[in-house]
């Protein structure tokens, strides 16, 4: 990843910073520019919630170059609090543990460093609630 | 300010704990089997297992997580906190700041001041000690301060039994009704004695064995230990609690003998048998252990060290609002109970010893 291609995107992948359409309401995250329920321009910062539950995922035993060390990794549709969806890496749980419905929060943790010597890239991921 | 009197390091303001947070990692490799992978006799294991960060994990996602508890504890906004402060040896650069991640991760950026501590274990509590004054000089309303590490062990030394991954962050504000406890003074005793580093540029640092004991990690915390107590006028039987850095489970019960504190009131917060030695957080995380169960009222002795050496003494008085924050955020016993047991091939994997 290009260096000002994430130092751009961080705040949604540290903080899960998205926007929401001044005019109809939907969210979107990644941020849009333009709306595309309703065409407008107006829009907003919008915090997502860091809580939600796993409602689909798949588990990846062959991966892209860097994500060797995490096979088998499971990559999951969570849906958040407020009903937005995303997709993300599960991270925490075993492949035999993971279900459908299960409580699921954001986590900040560490990309595989594509270069070496280059820059770290951090950014969200989800792992099972600690209660 | 920060008042120095014949070496104690009192507030001249009361300033309070806010909140606190701990983060320890999922993963965890018994010492039975580091020892089982190097021929070792299992007798006099320095602990039983220790944990170990993921593959995705490292210092600066550690800070976070347990930062974003302890505001969760705090009760503040992120954009609150005017000063952010990570101690740790595990910097994933080695130029480039870990405090500029954590504060931009939390929200406390842009207008907040950041920088990173290394004084081996005790980065942490060094941090303590600037957060404190910053508050007491009324400069900042919010200041955090992290102890954190993913330590390093070169593979069958004696040091990968115990060198492990977590870490703790705590925010301090003026004393006040919704602080969890206050601070009374600080002392610190450091000279310039080796027995641990690690050489830039080197995976693995190198140690003095015995001499790790009696000149450094003893001298030093006696000295701050009893240079406070001296200095506030307590005696060990004033506390109820004693937090001492543990780089295994021996080492803080002999200084509290050393010290005359009963072994009753230092053991609530050794969590080494179970998490190893987590280098700077681990006296965050001993002290965080204290106040998930202290009353309010407890007068709590703090004492870290870190090589090189040095240690920072403080003591804490427990506060009424300690009953109901704890509550808000995962206590340290739920990260001890949360476990992955892993075995040294993933080990190895996960920490980065297999090249690639």
């Amino acid at each position: 990843m290009a260096t000002s291609a994430y130092w751009r995107t961080r705040f949604q992948r540290y903080r899960l910073i998205g926007n929401r359409c001044k005019e109809c309401g939907k969210v979107f995250f990644p941020p849009r520019f333009v709306c595309p329920a309703c065409g407008s321009v107006k829009l907003e910062e919008y915090k997502l919630p860091e809580r939600g539950k796993l409602v689909e995922y798949t588990v990846v035993y062959t991966a892209p170059k860097g994500y060797e060390v995490m096979t088998p990794y499971v990559i999951g549709i969570v849906e958040l609090e407020d009903g937005v969806r995303v997709l993300a890496q599960i991270t925490d749980v075993d492949v035999e543990d993971v279900k459908e419905g299960m409580e699921v929060e954001a986590s900040i943790r560490r990309l595989p460093e594509q270069l070496e010597g280059g820059m770290i890239c951090y950014t969200y991921k989800f792992r099972p609630v600690i209660k | 300010m920060v008042s120095v009197e014949g070496g104690v390091l009192r507030p001249s303001d009361d300033v309070g704990i806010a909140g606190y947070g701990v983060y320890i990692p999922i993963y965890r490799i018994k010492a039975l089997e580091i020892a089982r992978v190097w021929g070792k006799f299992y007798d006099h294991l320095p602990v039983e297992e220790k944990a170990v960060a993921g593959p995705d994990e490292d210092a600066v996602t550690i800070a976070i997580e347990a930062a974003r508890y302890a505001i969760r504890r705090a009760g503040i906004r992120p954009e609150e906190i005017e000063a952010v402060y990570v101690g740790t040896e595990s910097k994933p650069y080695a130029v480039k700041p870990c405090s500029t991640i954590v504060a931009e991760a939390l929200g406390a950026t842009p207008n907040v001041l950041a920088a990173d501590y290394e004084f081996a274990c005790k980065a942490g509590t060094e941090a303590f000690q600037t957060s404190i004054g910053l508050v007491a000089s009324n400069m900042v309303r919010y200041a955090m301060a992290i102890g954190v590490d993913t330590a390093q062990s070169r593979p069958a030394d004696a040091l990968e039994y115990t060198a492990a991954a977590g870490g703790g962050a705590f925010i301090f504000t003026r004393r006040n009704c919704e602080t969890i406890a206050y601070i009374e003074g600080s002392y610190s005793f450091v000279t310039d004695t080796p027995d641990f580093w690690r050489r830039d540029g080197d995976m693995y640092p190198s140690h003095m064995g015995r001499f790790t004991g009696e000149p450094a990690y003893f001298r030093h915390t006696t000295m701050a230990a009893k240079g406070l107590m001296s200095e506030l006028g307590l005696r060990p039987s004033d506390f109820s609690y004693a937090v001492f850095h543990q780089p295994n489970p021996k080492f803080p019960l002999k200084l509290a003998q050393y010290l005359g504190i009963p072994l009753d009131k230092v053991k609530p917060s050794i969590v080494c048998s179970s998490i190893g030695n987590t280098y700077s957080g681990s006296s965050m995380i001993g002290l965080a252990s204290v106040l998930d169960i202290a009353k309010p009222g407890d007068r709590i002795l703090l004492v870290s060290y870190g090589s090189g050496a040095g240690s920072d003494a403080f003591s804490f008085v427990v506060q009424d609002a300690i009953e109901e924050k704890r509550n808000r955020a995962p206590k340290v016993s739920s990260f001890i109970y949360r476990k992955k047991e892993i075995d040294y091939s993933l080990y190895a994997k996960f920490r980065r010893k297999i090249f690639m």
